[in-house]
């Protein structure tokens, strides 16, 4: 199980990056925000592979707070979007 | 490595992969609705293979349940912010890239509750 958590944690990591690069370039804020979104969820996938690896499941709160926390960001910038401007 | 460790082993890699496709697709599809096509994939199937995963190997009653609760969050809240993020992205005229723009025709291209003009 060591082994295969870290080729899924470097994965991820690699995942990260990406959506990372989306978020600092992304033309608009729609963009950004799917990006965003993106970059939580694969936090939240990595607090469960770390829980995975090492067999305790300490952090599985963050992953819930992780996972709440992107929907409620998602829906605040979607509603100022729709009122404000791009 | 028991028979049930295989499985959850199976079941991360899998998420992961799908998690890192979700990725490459985000940074090189061309507009937002292909980025949103590309991104909501892992955001259920993929998070729910890997807390599927996680729930075989680590085991216990706590934690089982509280991998249960984020998934069915994901469930219900993941359609509800993709589906807001883009009725956003079209009310703001953003490049639909091709195709027919049902909602355009429609004339119906922003909510019912937006001041039109300021």
């Amino acid at each position: 199980m060591n082994v295969v958590g870290s080729i899924a944690l470097t994965v991820l990591l690699v995942a990260a990056g990406l959506a990372l690069i989306r978020l600092l370039r992304g033309p608009t804020l729609a963009d950004r925000m799917v990006a965003l979104d993106s970059l939580l969820l694969t936090i939240a996938s990595g607090i469960a592979v770390n829980a995975a690896a090492t067999g305790t499941g300490e952090f599985l709160d963050v992953m819930i707070v992780v996972a709440l926390l992107g929907f409620i960001g998602s829906v605040t910038v979607a509603r100022f979007i729709e009122r404000r401007g791009p | 490595m028991s028979a049930l460790s295989v499985v959850a082993s199976a079941l991360i890699l899998g998420g992961v992969a799908l998690s890192a496709v979700g990725g490459i697709g985000l940074l090189r599809f061309p507009n937002v609705f292909a980025r949103m096509h590309a991104a909501t994939k892992p955001a259920v199937l993929g998070l729910m293979a890997i807390a599927s995963g996680a729930a075989l190997e680590v085991g216990g009653t706590g934690n089982i349940s509280r991998l249960v609760l984020v998934i069915f969050l994901q469930l219900v809240t993941a359609p509800i912010a993709a589906h807001m993020v883009g009725r956003a992205a079209h009310s703001r005229g953003a490049d639909v890239g091709g195709g027919i723009d049902e909602l355009a025709a429609e004339g119906a291209a922003g909510p019912h509750d937006t001041p039109t003009a300021e």
